[in-house]
């Protein structure tokens, strides 16, 4: 009978640093995945976010595979003609060490996998695990899987399974997956010559550029683009509310293709060699999404809680986080010899309120159910924005006082006045 | 009952495309496999073992990035690993590889006697089929080549019976053990390793043997120096250009169409329209 300190459930962000810190501690940890190899099943924007990773692997930066340090960040605001929005660049973001980073996940994952390895995890990959076992009191001690003598056994079991989580589904931990909490999300990386790249950006050396943006390329649905830099290779993407898909029925691969057509973008991903497609669900149900994450012998750790900040476009470092506090809490109970109880794992939810995980997640936790339910702010606002900026730059001997007026009408003909102060209202609300 | 099953890791031809501007074929990130044609080989020597006991060693010549490949074969069933990998490998053809690799399986058979040697039938980097057959040879092992399905092993009289593909039929061969045997495509269905496969695979303590291991002592056998091949030049054959042509046929009928086809073919083929002429 094989058993084990640990088994970590599959090998994401969140199941890596779980796994690693782990291993790193000197527990016998199993990690199991169901892709070809870990990381096969993963897919990202993808930036990486240096400080939750750091707080894994403190010198990540000496042999991991990272493309461009971002040292510019555009935020667009963009109707079918125009893009309206604000660039902030700053010689700051040079100076090491660095805090972002553009990544491809597939040189990623082969690394972080390695490390995992190194630190002592045993890795199983190819493997399935079909459901969580429990004794007579229902305690988890270990799973099943889908191969012959399947059984595995360990003291608690983190289920690092990303949004799908089949496991915690089938054991009743989590709900089904509303589609107005997930997000569907498609992404092309588009090679080109390094030298274009830093033409086309007006960067250097490893500098990057991410662009995110809002508006018209989301047809009115609940969702945002993203344009980042590699280092010969552009990551283009487009998600929305898989909610707005079905309704909608619209798919995410021709909403790609409109948004590669835009006059602001076609250029800079011109000629360009598409080498990766991928699609993703994103858990963006926030706060109130979030399941019971921790019971007796088990934890749900990354996507598999919901745990991403859509706002902020942030997931990846809320998987390593919440990872390795699963990890860090156990740990800490076994080095005291205490039993991986529901009492005692509640160590990790204190921990996880503490930290800016969920103080994120809660600030923002009405944000989702605004955007869903307003959507002129992806379609009227941006459209409105855009003909102002127009109006305003267009040198066509009408006075700017005449121009200034006609623009407030246009946002009054549209919005009503009430409209435009109860969308401010719910904004500040929102992000207060 | 111990076979040894020759693999071998090769880039995943189905995901490899040639650049569209340079035609040169881009290595970058394709993934690398076992040659499929190897998975049939190794199936068939655990099912041996499943039927008559023994062990299955799996052995590779490569880099030690092949490390991966021969877990992999673990993980289905294989009972031992041994990467043969040496610098002086490097620049390796069939003849030089065949001899390399009948060493190593040499070595193997000193600590316990080898019954059957597995090859797949060709890899889908070289296309050669001669590694397989050049072990036989060095080795002086029956040789059966393209078997599809293995008959009957009696192990006392030492004697197999295997069906094999040839041109307009089936052989049925009976000959006697040790032999060598490159396995048809089709002819089985990897297994799914079961859970202590893949615990032991994970855990299994690579061999690697270098040139002096494998017990290889002339040099000039192996690597570039053993190898008389000479690649010439390497090119993409440009596709052809012949482009179809819509018929059109006035009134359509199913009649008018096929004669109208004749018509242009005739005309294109003068020899075949003679031909139909003299059989008519």
């Amino acid at each position: 009978m094989e058993k084990f300190d640990v088994i970590v459930v599959g090998a994401g962000p969140s199941g890596n640093a779980a796994a690693y810190t782990l291993a790193k501690a000197g527990l016998s940890v199993l990690q199991l995945e169901r892709g070809e190899a870990a990381g096969s099943k993963n897919v990202q924007g993808a930036i990486l976010y240096s400080d939750a990773l750091e707080k894994v692997i403190p010198n990540f930066r000496d042999d991991a595979p990272l493309e461009r340090h971002i040292i510019e960040q555009r935020m667009w605001v963009l109707d079918d003609e125009s893009f309206i929005g604000t660039h902030f660049r700053s010689d700051d973001f040079n100076k090491p060490p660095y805090n972002r980073y553009t990544i491809i996940r597939a040189k990623f994952d082969k690394w972080f996998s390695k490390k995992v390895q190194e630190a002592g995890a045993l890795i199983i990959s190819e493997t399935t695990v079909k459901e969580l076992l429990r004794d007579k009191s229902g305690k988890v001690v270990g799973v099943e899987t889908d191969r012959a003598d399947g059984k595995v056994y360990a003291d608690v079991v983190i289920m690092a399974d990303g949004v799908n989580s089949t496991l915690a589904r089938k054991a009743g931990f989590r709900p089904e997956l509303d589609p107005k909490h997930v997000a569907l999300a498609v992404k092309e990386i588009h090679f080109m010559p390094r030298e274009t790249v830093e033409q086309r950006f007006n960067i250097k050396d490893d500098e990057g550029v991410v662009i995110e943006m809002l508006g018209k390329i989301t047809q009115g649905m609940m969702g945002t683009g993203f344009l980042y830099t590699n280092s010969d290779s552009i990551s283009i993407g487009v998600g929305c509310m898989l909610s707005d898909f079905m309704e909608q029925k619209l798919t995410p691969y021709d909403l790609l293709e409109q948004m590669k057509r835009h006059p602001s973008i076609q250029p800079l991903i011109q000629g360009g060699e598409m080498k990766e497609y991928t699609a993703h669900l994103i858990p963006e149900g926030g706060y109130h999404a979030i399941p019971r994450v921790y019971g007796d012998g088990w934890m749900i750790v990354g996507d598999s809680g919901m745990f991403v900040n859509a706002v902020h476009r942030e997931g990846s470092n809320l998987a390593m986080t919440t990872g390795r506090m699963a990890a860090e809490t156990i740990i800490e109970l076994h080095r005291a010899g205490k039993p991986m109880s529901e009492a005692n794992l509640a160590l990790y939810k204190e921990r996880l309120d503490d930290s800016f995980v969920m103080k994120d997640l809660k600030k923002y936790k009405d944000m989702p159910d605004i955007f869903h339910s307003n959507n002129q702010f992806f379609t009227t606002y941006p459209e409105l924005l855009s003909r102002s900026a127009y109006t305003m730059l267009k040198v066509d001997g009408v006075d700017k006082l005449t121009k200034e007026k006609e623009i407030f009408a246009s946002f009054k003909e549209r919005r009503s006045l009430f409209g435009l102060l109860g969308d401010a209202f719910k904004l500040w609300r929102a992000f207060r | 009952m111990h076979s040894v099953v020759c693999i071998k890791q090769v880039p995943d031809s189905a995901q490899i495309r040639v650049h569209p501007v340079t035609n040169t074929i881009m290595r970058q990130g394709v993934p690398a496999i076992i040659n499929p044609y190897d998975l049939f080989a190794l199936e068939e020597a655990l099912r041996l073992k499943d039927r008559f006991g023994g062990k299955v060693t799996v052995i590779t010549m490569g880099p030690p990035q092949a490390e991966v490949a021969l877990r992999k074969a673990l993980s289905f069933g294989a009972d031992d690993a041994i990467l043969v990998t040496d610098k002086s490998f490097a620049g390796a053809d069939t003849l030089a590889t065949s001899y390399a690799l009948a060493a190593t399986i040499r070595q193997i058979a000193k600590e316990s006697p080898v019954d059957m040697v597995f090859t797949g039938k060709q890899t889908i980097d070289g296309d050669t089929a001669q590694v397989g057959p050049g072990i036989a040879k060095r080795m002086d092992l029956q040789l059966l080549t393209y078997v599809s399905r293995i008959v009957s092993v009696d192990q006392d009289k030492r004697e197999i019976v295997v069906e094999r593909r040839a041109e307009g039929g089936v052989q049925v061969l009976k000959t006697s053990l040790p032999c060598l045997i490159t396995m048809l495509e089709g002819s089985n269905q990897m297994r799914f390793g079961t859970m202590p496969d893949m615990f032991r695979a994970a855990r299994y303590e690579m061999k690697f043997w270098d040139k002096t291991a494998a017990g290889i002592e002339d040099v000039t056998k192996i690597g570039l120096k053993g190898s008389p091949t000479v690649v010439n030049k390497v090119f993409t054959p440009s596709p052809r250009s012949e482009k179809a042509e819509m018929i059109a046929v006035e009134g359509g009928s199913p009649a008018d169409v096929a004669v109208a086809l004749l018509a242009k073919m005739a005309a294109r083929f003068p020899l075949v329209e003679k031909e139909l002429a003299k059989r008519a």
